[in-house]
This record gives structure tokens, sequence and C-alpha cells, in this order.
């Protein structure tokens, strides 16, 4: 009997498995909505899907708050600078609603985010000719990512002050974090804290253990999602 | 209760190598669950951090799972508890069934239908899981849809053997002779003849009373 239990178990895993991401498709549409807006966070606790799973790459991260936080630009540029939160915040602010996408299969629909296009910066700072790329630095110590000069002058590419209506969270990467609305959440690094331009693309956490470099979503990673949109 | 010529002996309840499968197995099963907290819940991951380390943690206890069981199997007195474990008498179902199921009127023998139904699903889910976090972790093994799918059981699977741990270290804390008895092997006659009547008297005979009422 207790072999059959245990068979019976094996089976109903095996059909999770093939027709799981069904059900929670199902599950997501109902409850994901809820569990953004639920004020206990009980929700949470519970693996439905469709909302943020938290991943930090680092020891305990430091908190930054706006009053202490410095954005340095460096490298391959004319003009290297610091900015302060209040200097992003005068600068000219762009929206966005698009879906974030993990890697890991996550996803969550129509997020807000709010915040400097990264092209403003770059212009701004004037690359030089022999910089093709950026590498992005994290203030964790050592979360990092690249991006292509091309990639970073897309028009949905953020350094994002606010997500979700509101500023953006430790937990979320804040106070400053980048916002890379066309690739797979890894790429939109957390604790933004540098951007330097180089010469080639430096892999960046993520892509040492294995990621795509250029992490479209839909078109890396082996992966077929939709596009976000 | 049980005369006085019992007070004081002793049962062999579990021999080494069953001892040394529960406790490798407990171990590793411990860290797993202590790491997917940390991968799981993001006020957590963020305070831990180290995603990177955590997860092989995760995933490489996970795989050493079995490890221990099959091990086990090299012991006579592990297969036979195996035995035990997997054959459900119509008694079993009654235990089950019953409200007032410790008050003796129900044979047990070493394990009640409780724990052969813990040691079931214990066992059915860590396949589930091991499985699921193979399609999981080598992702090429399985297009993207089985993946999302592995996932969903891996997550539901994981937290519903989680509430099992939970409720199967309750029951030993509550119960001192049985919780030292996987640190030591043995438990008092005593508590066999209450919790195990028909393992005890397996193993020790009737109880004297009982021999006497007969005569």
């Amino acid at each position: 009997m207790g072999r059959r239990v245990v068979l019976g178990l094996l089976g109903l895993g095996g059909l999770g498995i093939v027709f799981g991401s069904k059900i929670q498709d199902g599950m997501e549409r109902v409850l994901g909505p809820l569990e953004l807006r639920d004020p206990t966070g009980l929700l949470g606790l519970l693996p439905i899907g469709d909302t943020f799973r938290f991943y930090s790459v680092t020891r305990s991260v430091p908190i930054r708050d706006p009053a202490d936080y410095r954005l340095q630009v460096s490298g391959l540029v004319a003009k290297p600078a610091t900015y302060t939160f209040a200097d992003l915040q005068a600068m000219p602010q762009t929206e966005v609603v698009r879906d974030f996408q993990c890697v890991t299969g996550w996803r969550v629909p129509q997020v807000h985010w709010r915040g400097v296009r990264l092209s403003d910066l770059l212009d701004r700072a004037g690359p030089t000719s022999t910089a093709t790329a950026l590498r992005l630095t994290s203030f964790d110590g050592t979360y990092t990512e690249s991006l292509t000069l091309d990639q970073a002058r897309l028009p949905d590419v953020l350094v994002a002050l606010e997500m979700l209506g509101g500023p953006v969270s430790h937990n979320h990467g804040g106070p400053v974090r980048l916002y890379v609305a066309p690739m797979y959440g890894y790429k939109s690094l957390k604790w933004l804290s540098g951007i330097e331009l180089t010469p080639e693309v430096v892999p960046g956490f993520w892509e040492h253990r294995g990621y795509s470099i250029n992490g479209w979503v839909g078109a890396s990673n082996g992966r077929d999602d939709e596009p976000t949109h | 209760m049980s005369p006085p010529t019992e007070r004081g002996r002793e049962l062999l309840r579990f021999g080494r190598p069953v001892r040394w499968v529960h406790g490798t197995f407990a171990a590793l099963l411990t860290i797993c669950i202590a790491t997917a907290a940390i991968l799981y819940n993001g006020s957590i991951a963020v305070l831990v951090g180290d995603r990177y380390i955590v997860e092989q943690i995760h995933v490489w206890s996970g795989f050493a799972l079995p490890v221990p069981l099959l091990l086990g199997l090299f012991s006579r007195d592990y297969r036979n508890d195996l035995g035990r474990l997997n054959r459900f008498a119509r008694h079993d179902w009654q235990w089950l069934r019953s409200r007032d199921r410790r008050d003796g009127h129900l044979p047990v023998g070493k394990f009640n239908a409780g724990q052969k139904l813990n040691a079931a699903l214990s066992a059915g889910a860590v396949g589930v899981l091991l499985a699921s976090g193979t399609i999981m972790y080598f992702t090429h093994l399985a297009r993207l849809s089985w993946r999302s799918g592995a996932t969903f059981v891996h997550d539901w699977v994981a937290l519903a053997l989680g509430l099992l741990v939970v409720g199967h270290v309750m029951y030993a804390l509550r119960d001192p002779d049985s919780l030292r008895s996987m640190r030591t092997g043995r438990v008092p006659l005593r508590w066999a003849r209450r919790e195990h009547d028909e393992w005890a008297t397996e193993l020790a005979g009737a109880p004297e009373d009982q021999v006497d009422a007969s005569r």
C-alpha cells in the first residue's frame, strides 16, 4: 500500500510537470492581481506566481537612501560625472508600463516604471569613438551587468527612480536601479551605482554563469517567451 | 499499568544503520528546507544574498537525498522496516478513521498507520521534488512549458512536504521516548506496550498480567 501511495504521487507529479504551466497560468490570472495588492503580504508566501521574487547575489546589501545615493558615469567618456538622487530627479522623466520577465519563468504583467532614459545620461557624458559597451555596477559590490552602446540607447531602457507607483524599494534594488524593458530581468541591474563606458562588452555576473549576454526576452537563454509588451 | 517486573526493561527499536539513514536524511532535508526558504522568500533572500552559492547548496543536497535511503538497503533491519511501513492492514484504515485511536483498542505494530502514511507521502514527495528539480536545474532536458510545470510542481510539493516535516517533528517533540529512540535506538518496554502493543508482544511476549489472566 505504501508503495502505491509513492507511485501515485510520482504519477501526479508527472502530470503536474506536463500540465502545470496551464494550471499556473489560470491561478496567476485570478490570484496574481490580488497578491500584488495584498496588504498583509500573506499571499506572497504561497507559490502563486505573477509576482516578483527577490534575488540578491551577494551578502547583505547596504541600504542607501536617496540622500547618500551617488551614480558615477566614467570610463571612455568626454565628461565623467557623479549624479546625486536629486540630480537624476531634476532630469526629464520617462514613464514606461511593461511586463517584467524573469529568465527563471515568472513574469509580472504591466509594471509601472519611471526614471531617466539611459540614453539621456549617455548624451550628457559623450562616449568617445572607442566606446562600444557599458559596464554597469551595483553598490552591493558583486552584481555587474553589461549592455552594448546600441542596446543602452534604446528608448525603453531606464535608470529607474520609481516602480509600481512609488520609490524603488530596497528589495527591488532601490533607490535607483536599471530597467531594460526588452530583456530578461537579470539585465535590469539592481542597486545601480556605476556606469562605465568600455571598449568592448565585459560579461556580467550572471553571464559568467551561463546566461546570454544579449538577454532579449524570447530570443535568448533557450527560451521562447513572448516579448514583453 | 504494566507489571513492576517490566519496569526499566528496554527494547531495541532502531539499529545503528536505520538511525544513520534517518540522521543523514534529516540533515540533508534540513539543509534543503533552509536553503529553499532563502531562495524562495524575498526578504530572507535579500538579507542573506549569495544567491548562486545558496542555489548550489540546495541543488546538490537535494540530489544527495536518495543516497542514504539507497545505502540503507544494505541493512536487513532497514529493509525489514521498509516492509513493515509498506504493509497496510485492515486495522490501519480503522486507526486512521478512528477518533480514539490511541486508547489501545486497535492493534498497532512497529509503526502506526500515521507513521506509515507519513513515510509513503514523504518518499513520494521527495521523488517528485527530485524529478521536477532535475528538470528545473538541467534546462536542456525538457521544453519550456514542462520546465514551468516542473517549477509549479516543485513549489507546491515542497510546501506540502515542509508541512509534513513540521507535523512529524511536532509529534516527535511531544513524545520524549520516541525522540530518544531516534538517538539511542532503544525504547522502554512500557512505552512499546502503550504505543505499539503488537510489536512489543512480538519482541517481549505478552504482558505478564495477561498471561496470568489466561491461565
